[in-house]
């Protein structure tokens, strides 16, 4: 039984492996929650279809090697099988791979379309904001309520940092760029990733499909403080979205004198001129 | 010249066989122009390096563990010296150091130790021997390959102390720009990232040296009757690996200098303008950041290859040999190594799914990387074909090339995930990602060169290595390693991002701690086991038990020489009548080899082959 310790070692570890994936869910070692968007289902549904077609080809292979090494040990004859080859086989293990990565690259072009293909975005993708990534903060602007967001900073635009109010249930966009090095805008849970590349503006679409706050990390290194470049994605309804602008439109052209109602009308009444 | 005296043998060896001077220390063991001796300096230097670059890993590991303590000896060592400023108060990594650490790992293995361990120290030992000529082909071109890498390395250290230890390049293995190009984006982005950059193109000229001198060598001096189809898979996965760096390296190189003269000339290639980077004045310029991605993955994938394919080709020879049987599909290895090559020059892109490139160029780039899995599956195919109905002996050989398999089949496998673009949405510059390449890296290429430097160990020293010791290293090395990189898998599906120094601050990763205290163990107990290797490796080259000139009964020209070779290699110019993998020939009775150079129809030696053997003789004794 000694001689078979190296054969059981080489088998044991794929078990462990299949094991340490099939507990991991019930681990909390998996997605950081289900996907949160319909791009990210679609995409936990590609993971899964590839998972299972790996995990039989891991263990395929692997109960071959073992059987293999099983056998070799075992191999009583004066001589191994003298054999170099066999053009059949060499022909059906091209082929079958073959086969199954074709249709693993070809069934998945229309996700990968959907995402990044701008005449395939979805319909009705309204553009909500333009997102500039710099060391160590996701700058955010807004256009106006009730206006459209321009490519150039208009006087009205309201500003924030790190927080990214949108609206769930439908899709919207983000205009992403870069103020000074490469960053990449991370949704973990809505599966939205997208470099910012200096010098280049990024539609980047997105749709969340519940009320919640979602964590906006940068997955691009950029710089000591790499780690550290949280922002948050706050999915809301629509009239809370609304409301979102108009209380960050009445903050920001407050006067520091009269205390803002949050309806973003006071401002007119006491005919302080904003218009520049 | 047939004398009962080993010792005398030698010495009228050197003087009355070959008619050459005597050798001084110099010329014989600094600056050699002997591939044997290039090979093993070669071997020793990337096995120091190989210890440099894991203790920066185990830094990087230390901090994701147990984020902000202080480094347990290493702090205390600083302090005990005057405590150099690389860690932050309190003997802590500070983030920039982190980011240094995990930079400095990256170049320190890549390009200090996996492509000149398999390019500088097996093809230099390997290639002349195994296709039976007695030196490369362009000797001093050898020797200044080998000493290139110097220069090399002490850019890389220097770039670690021009600065200050706190400045040292920090901008990732990738360098991509714009924080590689400004200045101001870093603390190692000044001089630091200069001499990174230079250090980079020296391994470039030292590469380029070896890969143009392992064509030439492999085209032209193969003994006679070794046609490219008798050639060991080595020799095959050497010369593409030749052929793929002749290709690919310039582009490395020109882009190398593009950025230097970009942050040192004012040359305008990757920094768009407008830019304003720490506060300073907005950059003025038109370049264009992807250009760099581009360039440097067109030369940086084929790197990939270049890192694996010569480990493929050594393991197909040690598998057939311990197993006893020919090469299972000996020309669809060959072929799936070129393809293997020629896609790996079109599946750059794979890097960049993510980085804002045109979509079109995703899917392309997506169907060509599914593709290049296909060569890979074969290769796995045929290496357990080649186990199966062996005779399979478990000594410290097999056991790697076993551990090779298993290994590459993960890496493998994994990669499919990442090839498919819309997977690779989410786990781009994740730790599957990390998780992947180690697999293919370390597990597949590290493996094989454990292997390989057990296996030819008695054809570079004449003695053989420890297999206690080996099999000790083997276990502790590959439980250590799947539990290293094998939760990394699970780390990536749960969104924990590669480079961060403390992931911890979002609350969605505060649970996978416990995990990574885990990881980080298990790279401990792996880094220790190396420990094993380098005592085994350095004992066994005084006290290893002798070996003959084939240990291993092996088929291959190289056991035709003595062990070790002399100058020159092969006592016997030899002739080849056959391919490397005739194990168990039933042409031959009472053995289960049959080499490369044996004839099995004596003639009479009419001909003239004033290489017919009178006796043995040799310098192995």
């Amino acid at each position: 039984m000694v001689n078979k310790f190296w054969p059981i070692f080489f088998m044991f570890w794929p078990i462990l492996a299949i094991v340490s994936f099939v507990i991991a869910p019930s681990m909390d070692w998996w997605f950081p929650g289900p996907a949160m968007s319909p791009l990210g289902v679609q995409i936990d549904n590609l993971f899964y279809l590839i998972l299972v077609i790996v995990a039989v080809t891991f263990v395929g292979t692997h109960v071959a090697l073992g059987f293999a090494l099983w056998r070799g040990v075992d191999n009583k004859n004066t001589k191994a099988w003298f054999s170099h080859g066999s053009h059949n086989l060499e022909v059906l293990w091209s082929i079958a791979p073959a086969g199954v990565l074709m249709f693993i690259s070809l069934y998945q072009l229309d996700v990968w379309m959907e995402f990044r293909v701008k005449t395939h975005f979805p319909e009705g993708t309204t553009p909500v904001a333009e997102v500039t990534a710099r060391q160590f903060e996701w700058r955010i602007r807004y256009p106006a309520p009730g206006k459209k967001l321009m490519t150039t900073p208009q006087p009205d635009d309201l500003y924030t940092v790190n927080d990214l109010h949108v609206p769930f249930g439908r899709p919207v966009s983000i205009r992403l760029r870069a103020m000074d090095v490469q960053h990449s805008f991370f949704i973990p849970e809505l599966r939205v990733k997208q470099d910012a590349v200096p010098g280049t503006v990024i539609p980047v679409w997105f749709e969340a499909s519940a009320l919640g706050e979602y964590d906006l990390l940068c997955a691009e290194l950029c710089g000591w403080g790499h780690y550290k470049m949280r922002g948050r994605v706050f999915a809301e309804n629509e009239t809370g979205f609304e409301q979102y602008l108009k209380t960050l439109q009445a903050e920001q052209n407050f006067d520091g004198v009269t205390q803002p109602d949050h309806s973003g009308a006071q401002i007119a009444e006491y005919g302080i001129e904003d218009s520049q | 010249m047939s004398t009962l005296n080993p010792a005398a043998d030698l010495s009228s060896h050197a003087h009355d066989h070959h008619g050459h001077h005597e050798i001084g220390f110099v010329s014989k063991y600094v600056f050699s122009t002997d591939h044997k001796m290039i090979g093993k300096q070669f071997l020793f230097t990337t096995l120091f390096m190989l210890l440099v670059g894991g203790s920066l890993a185990l830094g990087v590991r230390f901090q994701l563990a147990w984020p902000w303590r202080a480094m347990p000896v290493v702090s205390q060592a600083a302090e005990l010296i005057g405590g150099p400023n690389f860690i932050a108060e309190g003997g802590q990594i500070s983030p920039e150091f982190y980011t240094m650490l995990f930079t400095m790992h990256a170049s320190v293995m890549i390009f200090l130790v996996i492509i000149p361990i398999l390019a500088g120290a097996f093809g230099n030992f390997l290639i002349p021997l195994m296709i039976g000529a007695d030196d490369m082909a362009f000797p001093v071109l050898n020797m200044l390959s080998y000493w290139f890498m110097w220069p090399a390395i002490a850019c890389f250290g220097l770039s670690f102390t021009v600065g200050g230890l706190n400045a040292a390049p920090a901008q990732g293995w990738t360098s991509y720009p714009v924080l590689s190009a400004i200045v101001d984006s870093a603390p190692g982005a000044g001089d630091a990232q200069t001499w990174w950059l230079m250090g980079l193109t020296f391994v470039g000229v030292s590469s380029m040296m070896g890969s143009v001198n392992y064509m030439t060598t492999i085209i032209n001096m193969r003994a006679p009757g070794m046609t490219l189809f008798r050639m060991p898979l080595t020799i095959w996965s050497m010369f593409i690996t030749a052929i793929l760096q002749a290709f690919a390296l310039p582009v490395l190189t020109a882009a190398g200098f593009m950025l230097l003269t970009e942050r040192t000339l004012g040359f305008n290639f990757f920094v768009p303008g407008g830019l304003v980077v720490n506060n300073g004045d907005p950059t003025v310029g038109g370049g264009q950041p992807l250009l760099w991605q581009h360039l440097f993955w067109f030369y940086s994938h084929p790197a990939v290859y270049i890192m694996l394919l010569p480990a493929m080709g050594m393991v197909s020879d040690m598998l057939a040999c311990v197993v006893r049987k020919p090469i299972f599909g000996y020309k669809p290895m060959v072929y799936s190594m070129a393809a293997i090559a020629g896609l790996g020059f079109i599946v750059w892109g794979h890097h960049m799914f993510t980085s804002g490139m045109n979509p079109a160029l995703g899917m392309t780039f997506m169907i060509s990387t599914m593709m290049i899995a296909l060569p890979s599956a074969v290769k796995v195919f045929n290496w357990i074909g080649t186990i199966w109905g062996g005779k399979v002996t478990f000594n410290t050989v097999t056991l790697n090339c076993v551990a090779f398999v298993s290994m590459f089949i993960v890496g493998g496998l994994s990669g499919i995930f990442m090839a498919a673009v819309p997977v690779d949405i989410y786990f781009h510059d994740t730790y599957f990602i990390v998780a992947h390449f180690h697999y293919v890296l370390f597990g597949a290429t590290l493996f094989g060169c454990f292997g390989a430097i057990q296996f030819w160990f008695p054809k570079m020293w004449g003695r053989m290595m420890s297999e206690r010791l080996g099999k000790a290293h083997f276990f502790l090395t590959f439980i250590g390693f799947n539990g290293t990189f094998f939760p990394m898998h699970l780390l990536g599906i749960a969104g924990f991002p590669r480079r961060y120094a403390d992931p911890y601050i979002h609350p969605y990763m505060e649970h996978l701690m416990p995990m990574n205290q885990f990881i980080t163990i298990c790279a401990v107990i792996m880094g220790v086991a190396q420990f094993l290797l380098i005592g085994n490796f350095v004992a066994s080259i005084f006290i290893g038990k002798k070996a003959g000139r084939n240990p291993w009964n092996a088929n291959g020209l190289e056991w035709t020489a003595p062990s070790p070779p002399g100058h020159g290699n092969f006592d016997i110019a030899p002739v080849v009548y056959r391919g490397p993998y005739e194990y168990s020939s039933p042409l031959v009775d009472g053995r289960d080899y049959l080499m490369q150079s044996e004839r099995l129809d004596p003639k009479p030696p009419i001909k003239g082959d004033e290489d017919e053997p009178a006796s043995d003789s040799g310098s192995d004794s």
